[in-house]
């Protein structure tokens, strides 16, 4: 093998390796030899960084001089929940101050849970010649000016995707600052934006760009302007609509669904803010074609819901509210046999009681009808260790298995039992499980079962299980594939975590709050590992005005090879050899 | 344990880090756990002998039995007491009927939350702190269920309501607000706003139910901008730091007498001082705050507070 390979020409070998894509595949690659090292490093165009605290942005930049693409994330998940105070960090500053300089050509930045700033959307407005993808999710910090540098001046943009961001929204104008020469547009996402934009600009823009695929607008453009967009883009194949609401009105409906029957090639909705069941029926000859309907932003009920479901025959991503119900669910296993992924979420997910009939019974309907079902996120009220039990059987193919259970340590409600058997049947009969979240009543045999079977897991989330050390142990020392591992309010502490430290190092990350992992364990950890970041979270103060053995907050270990960040806020100490002489 | 002996095998290096007995894997529960929590019982479930059935039967006794393990003692039980002292002015307590039930199912939450998160020493509900009792008091818990802030925005915003009691509670509080009535509060959540202050780039949340006055506001917004606008004030650097002889007070933010002045957003778009309209008719229409330079007020077409009330009353109608 190696002989062969210094028997190639550089070029040869770069050309062999621009067909793997996958980032693994590359990191192996990397690391056969020196010259592969090297070939490799010159060659790669696209990274992915799963924390942009890991790796220093100098350190990327040099080793791989040619990238084009880059995705890096920044926050942790727990973020997504309110579990991680404003103002933590994950600067994207930093990074594109970097790659400015060593990526001139850069033409892709996708981030998530990150902090943009205007000035680092102007900077990536300025500084790549060729930028064609920006693709923010779950973003913030920054404004509508910032957005206006990127439109004024990104000539080649595909793609503007704002998917999920917290942006500070003051006014509408800057969508007008898209050139009239402008025409390269594939996708369009402004449906977290607030303000209402022009919609006469909008019309054009759509208009000008003949390449427009994806269209996701916002809740302030009205139902009634929504066909006049459609008729300037009929090649249309992802729809965001905006607020779809209005009087029933015979010419705004007859309008909306010849616009919308226009649009063959549409194969996604969403949006439908504020939906009124009356203007459902506009889709209806969209039905056959779509695969991915995403209606968890409408109240619309069970009887319309079905109606609308039984018409898609071909749908492959649902996500919606509970208002479905159990019956909805059943209906929806019926017709929509293709169906890959499920997302029911809670419509009143603080009400003392349930305000609708979804049990366990509606994921039993769609596990046994709809056999390439792989990935559920489910929020319900009971649960039982015999349904999860058959939800398992029906489909060992489960990637991605998320259940909530909105009451915290809900027992089996036939049996009043934990639900340890429930999930221990999912971990071992869904042998290519990957992500996992747990809810109801849970002892450390659950996370017995979880570490013994859960082999391929990579991302777990827990919270209110477990009754002692022994259960974290059985995860950490159990699922070796492990990369990020989320716990809130278990009673984890010093000695799971001490034990496997490190397992940490060959993870992406984990975070722990509410839990009982005291401040003497965090210190002596970040002492002891020194390519791990050990931040604690705490807003009450100092950690060490505290007494050692004080469980602290919030704790968030990373492995990183450029050490501590220095971007800390004064609610975040980082438990580093150095931190004990700066602390006293 | 088949796991453990396969971790010490990759790792051996972890012994360094774990105090000499590795009992724990095998004892740590007994040995932590005191009160009336049947050892056996628990030592039984470890080792997989089956579930212990009929002893699960009651919920709520093996909650308390949880809490014991926990460490949770007398203290910890008046500490939360006083967390129940405040709770009891947010608006959501003050109601009939099936809000005794909510509350109590709050305190519930409130204390198997509490189980966890406090301290086996007294040491940690002896400080003195707001952050302990904002995460405890609004909510029950907060971050869970695990949904995003922007999906429990909206529910209260989508206008076409199913016939539910939930719903039409959300749909009403506004014309509630309005009329004078009580603000109808559908969840015990914590109220977050954005909050942002010109010349500091780092943005903050605030709990509106937190406070109950804008004078509360007004001091826990100088708290939380005053030392990040000294060190945006001095520092060349990008570390921020903290230096204390140079933070001054955030004063006169209510009444425009200081360099800064509140103001917010409501929830059709208007930016307003803060401090026109009654508290709890804020609270239910703000949408983001702002720190603003006093001297740049005039730039911002501002509605005023008269004017908003009579946009207000004229929409209730």
């Amino acid at each position: 093998m190696l002989r062969m390979a210094s028997s190639f020409p550089e070029e040869v070998l770069e050309h062999v390796f621009s067909f793997i894509q996958s980032d693994t595949d590359r990191n192996a690659i990397s690391m056969v030899c020196k010259s592969w090292y090297e070939i490799e490093r010159w060659c790669r165009r696209r990274i992915f960084i799963g924390n942009c605290y890991a790796v220093s942005p100098r350190m990327v930049t040099g080793r791989f001089p040619e990238v084009r693409s880059i995705e890096l994330k920044g926050k942790p998940h727990f973020a997504d929940f309110n579990l991680v105070p404003d103002g933590w960090g994950g600067y994207v500053y930093p990074w594109i101050s970097a790659m400015a300089k060593g990526y001139p050509w850069l033409e892709e930045i996708r981030l998530k849970r990150m902090v943009v700033t205007d000035e680092s959307l102007e900077l990536i407005a300025k500084s790549f010649k060729n930028f064609k993808v920006l693709v923010l999710s779950s973003c913030e910090g920054f404004s509508t000016d910032g957005l206006a540098a990127i439109a004024a001046n990104c000539r080649n943009l595909r793609e503007l995707d704002l998917r999920e961001c917290d942006v500070d929204d003051l006014s509408g104008h800057w969508l007008s600052h898209f050139p009239d020469t402008y025409t390269s547009l594939v996708s369009l996402n402004i449906s977290c934006l607030g303000s209402e934009v022009s919609i006469s600009t909008l019309e054009r823009l759509v208009g000008r760009c003949p390449n427009l695929r994806s269209l996701r607008l916002n809740r302030a453009v009205p139902i009634e302007r929504l066909a006049n967009l459609l008729r300037q883009a009929p090649q249309l194949a992802e729809l965001g609509t905006g607020a779809y609401s209005a009087e029933l009105r015979p010419d705004i409906f007859s309008n909306l669904a010849g616009a919308l029957s226009g649009c063959k090639e549409l194969k996604s909705l969403s949006g439908f803010w504020e939906a009124v069941p009356t203007y459902l029926p506009a889709v209806y000859s969209l039905c056959p074609g779509l695969t991915s309907l995403n209606l968890s932003y409408a109240a619309i009920q069970s009887p319309d819901l079905i109606k609308l479901l039984s018409q898609c025959p071909s749908l492959q991503r649902l996500w919606v509210l509970d208002y479905i119900e159990d019956v909805g669910l059943e209906a929806l296993a019926a017709s929509c046999t293709d169906l890959r992924e499920l997302r029911v979420f809670p419509s009143d997910p603080f009400g003392a009681e349930p305000n609708v009939s979804l049990t366990e019974l509606g994921l039993i309907s769609v596990s046994a009808g709809c056999p390439k079902l792989h990935s559920v996120l489910y929020f319900c009220r009971q649960m039982s260790n015999a349904a999860l039990t058959t939800i398992a059987r029906n489909r060992p193919n489960f990637t991605c298995f998320r259940l909530c259970i909105i009451e915290p340590r809900t027992p089996d409600y036939l049996t009043l039992e934990p639900l340890d058997v429930g999930f221990g049947a999912i971990v071992e009969h869904c042998k290519d499980l990957r992500r996992l979240s747990v809810s109801g009543l849970l002892t450390d045999r659950a996370f017995e079962y979880i570490g013994t079977h859960a082999k391929k897991l990579e991302m777990l989330s827990l919270a209110f299980a477990g009754d002692s050390d022994l259960g974290l142990h059985h995860v950490l020392s159990g699922c070796e594939n492990l990369k990020k591992l989320e716990i809130r309010d278990c009673p984890f502490g010093d000695k799971a975590l001490l034990a496997n430290a490190a397992k940490l190092e060959t993870m992406r990350s984990l975070w722990m709050s509410s839990c009982m992992v005291s401040y003497g364990a965090c210190k002596l950890l970040g002492r002891k590992m020194p390519r791990l970041n050990v931040e604690v979270i705490d807003e009450r103060g100092p950690p060490d005005s505290r007494a050692e053995s004080c469980p602290v907050e919030k704790l968030y270990i990373y492995r990183s090879i450029s050490g501590p960040r220095f971007d800390m806020p004064d609610f975040v100490w980082t438990m580093d050899e150095d931190s004990a002489l700066r602390l006293s | 344990m088949e796991g453990s002996k396969r971790r010490e095998e990759v790792c051996p290096q972890l012994l360094d880090l774990i105090s000499k007995d590795r009992e724990w894997l095998r004892s740590s529960r007994e040995k932590s756990r005191q009160g009336s929590c049947s050892d056996e019982r628990k030592l039984e479930l470890r080792l997989g002998l089956g579930p212990p059935g009929e002893n699960w039967s009651s919920l709520k006794d093996n909650i308390n039995c949880r809490e014991r393990v926990a460490g949770v003692g007398d203290q910890d039980q008046s500490h939360l007491a006083l967390g129940y002292g405040n709770r009891t002015t947010t608006p959501w307590a003050a109601g009939g009927g099936k809000t005794t039930s909510f509350l109590h199912q709050g305190k519930n939450n409130a204390e198997k939350n509490k189980a966890y998160s406090s301290a086996p020493t007294p040491a940690i509900t002896a400080v003195p702190n707001t952050s302990s009792q904002k995460r405890t008091a609004p909510a029950p818990v907060v971050g869970w269920p695990p949904i995003r802030s922007f999906r429990k925005n909206l529910a209260s915003t989508s206008s076409s309501k199913p016939a539910t009691e939930s719903e039409n509670l959300v749909h009403n509080n506004k014309i509630n607000t309005i009329t004078g009535n009580k603000p109808v509060e559908t969840c015990g959540k914590g109220l977050f706003v954005k909050i942002n202050m010109d010349g500091v780039p780092i943005g903050r949340k605030v709990d509106l139910k937190a406070y109950d006055s804008y004078d509360k506001l007004s001091s826990a917004v100088d708290e939380l901008f005053r030392g990040l606008l000294a060190a945006q004030r001095d520092s060349s650097a990008g570390r921020i730091q903290i230096k204390q002889e140079e933070e001054r007070a955030i004063t006169g933010l209510l009444d425009g007498s200081g360099e800064y002045t509140l103001v917010y957003e409501d929830n059709e778009g208007d930016k307003l001082l803060v401090g026109d309209v009654p508290w709890h008719m804020f609270v239910s229409t703000v949408k983001r705050l702002r720190v603003l330079k006093s001297s740049e007020l005039s730039a911002l077409s501002l509605v005023s507070g008269k004017q908003d009330q009579m946009r207000l009353d004229s929409s209730s109608k």
